[in-house]
């Protein structure tokens, strides 16, 4: 009888496409993954989105300038401060009006606090993306103490809509000061503990070292920003390009990883809390005291152009772009949303990966999908 | 070699792991040290004084409010969540016709708590509640009338 013998290269598997999302526990939230699968080999990645699109940039075509702030909490809804800033800074580039120190240091201050809870929560969720539950009810705990002074202050836990064109909505509460300065001790007490729990775990590094490469070339062309391009060694953060609000004041450096790994990623951001502890320090100790509102007028009218305003938000390059015709609502208005271009690095490094690896390295992108589908 | 150096490594990993999760535990279950969840129907919940819950309207004793019916938090507001019907009814002491809310209704489940009509009100007759037990078995509970049956405006408010 004569033997068969098969060449492993003669034997073809079949390819088959699996649906990731959007009701998928691993995903964060109703993000729908398209993928081609060879065996455990993830061949191609095709996103489809619109299934948490709410179309607000129309929405904000009938909403007065005012009314749009509140909108902009709905798409990142983690860095919800930082949003709300991007659109009162654009509205006073336009109008041309000069904000009180105060609230310039008030933003900031509030906008690195949204960061670090962010970033916290993102741990948390990372961690348990790839095994580890331990580090959810960790970092929630500690992003819980923001909750409570953002809770104290601004009247909201999570979509403050505390910026308004001209200043802020109220007052810091008479227990801001203290607080923040009880709560940046103590994070900075825990994160070396997160280093012990989760850094250093053989099997974390296993996960994160060498996988998930993006080059830095890759990151450029596919627009990614944020932490997702420091840690391919791009700069691009947009608090040293173009300081905003109070952080041409402060002193901090930008954080850059050169692996472009899913380590790299996870290592910028849990840099960057600390980076962000030490510009609330540097501000919270003088807060200048003129006011929390500059004069505008009840019913804001823009003049006839175009305006762009970028910041940096927990995950990324964030803009808002502006089209006025003069009237009291605007003709468009366009936001640049991090989390989509970063969505298209996920399209080209998932290749060829294993389909757990894809779960790691789509955590390191920290995706809000309401802020990818606006 | 390698293979006997990952399993130790692996365990000692596992090891350093335990022991802070182990701090944090034994502290907790014997003292209660690290502790931070609350029993929260049996104790009350911690809520801060300027939760934007719901927006109330506030009464006085005899049953009096201070909204004039001028519609500034109706148009202020981004989504419609506030409605005020009004008519003009004839003051018999002036002899001029006023205005006078006949319900000012607030659609809670509309609400995005954006606390412009607030900042809009030029008599301060809105404000903030901190209730936050809004759950409703039925969506058309979520409606509410916010002056009260009977109410009328104080007097000595104008717009």
């Amino acid at each position: 009888m004569e033997q068969v013998i098969y060449n492993s290269a003669d034997l073809k598997s079949q390819e088959y496409f699996i649906n990731m999302g959007p009701q998928h526990p691993a995903a964060h939230g109703v993000l729908r993954l398209i993928l081609t699968m060879d065996g455990e080999m993830v061949k191609n990645i095709e996103p489809d989105l619109g299934y948490i699109h709410r179309s607000i940039e129309k929405q904000c075509e009938h909403e007065g300038y005012k009314q749009i702030i509140h909108l902009t909490d709905r798409l990142d809804y983690l860095s919800s401060h930082m949003n709300n800033e991007a659109v009162a800074l654009a509205i006073e580039q336009a109008m041309q009006i000069e904000v009180p120190e105060r609230v310039k240091v008030i933003r900031t201050i509030m906008g690195e606090l949204t960061r670090i809870a962010s970033h916290l929560l993102w741990w948390g969720v990372m961690g348990m993306d790839v095994g580890a539950l331990t580090t959810f009810m960790y970092a929630f705990r500690d992003r819980e103490m923001i909750n409570d002074i953002m809770e104290e202050t601004c009247g909201a836990r999570l979509t403050m809509s505390y910026s308004t064109p001209g200043g802020v909505m109220f007052d810091l509460h008479p227990n801001f000061v203290n607080r923040v300065k009880e709560f940046i001790p103590h994070l900075r007490s825990v994160i070396p503990k997160y280093d012990e729990l989760l850094t250093g775990n053989i099997i974390f590094q296993k996960r994160m070292k060498n996988v998930g490469f993006l080059s830095a070339q890759d990151a450029i062309s596919l627009g990614a920003s944020g932490p997702v391009a420091r840690g391919s060694g791009v700069s691009c953060d947009r608090r040293i390009i173009e300081p905003y609000s109070a952080l041409s004041k402060v002193d901090f450096k930008e954080i850059l990883y050169q692996e472009g790994d899913n380590l790299a990623r996870y290592n910028v951001r849990m840099k960057e809390m600390y980076e962000s502890l030490h510009i609330i320090e540097q501000l919270i100790d003088n807060i200048p005291d003129d006011g929390i509102q500059a004069k505008t007028k009840a019913l804001i009218k823009l003049p006839k152009g175009e305006f762009l305003q970028r910041v940096e938000t927990a995950r990324g390059d964030f803009g808002v772009y502006i089209v006025s015709d003069g009237k009291k609502n605007p003709y468009r208005v366009k936001f640049r949303s991090p989390g989509f271009s970063n969505l298209n690095t996920l399209m080209e490094i998932g290749k060829n990966q294993l389909l757990g690896d894809l779960i790691a390295i789509s955590a390191t992108m920290d995706f809000v999908i309401p802020d990818i589908d606006r | 070699m390698s293979y006997f150096g990952d399993i130790f490594g692996g365990i000692r990993s596992l090891l350093t792991g335990m022991k802070i999760t182990g701090g944090y535990f034994f502290p907790s279950i014997i003292g209660r040290k690290y502790t931070i969840t609350r029993q929260y129907p049996e104790e009350p919940a911690v809520v801060a004084e300027r939760f934007k819950g719901e927006v109330v309207m506030w009464h006085n004793e005899n049953n009096e409010h201070r909204c004039t019916g001028c519609q500034a938090c109706e148009i202020a507001c981004p989504n419609g969540t506030i409605e005020i019907i009004w008519d003009r009814v004839l003051n018999e002491e002036t002899g001029k016709k006023v205005k006078v809310i006949d319900k000012h209704i607030y659609h809670l489940g509309m609400c995005t708590m954006c606390n412009l009509c607030i900042q809009a009100c030029p008599t301060n007759a809105i404000m903030w509640s901190t209730n936050f037990h809004n759950a409703t078995f039925d969506r058309s509970q979520l409606t509410k009338v916010l002056n009260h049956p009977g109410s009328k405006l104080m007097t000595g408010v104008e717009e």
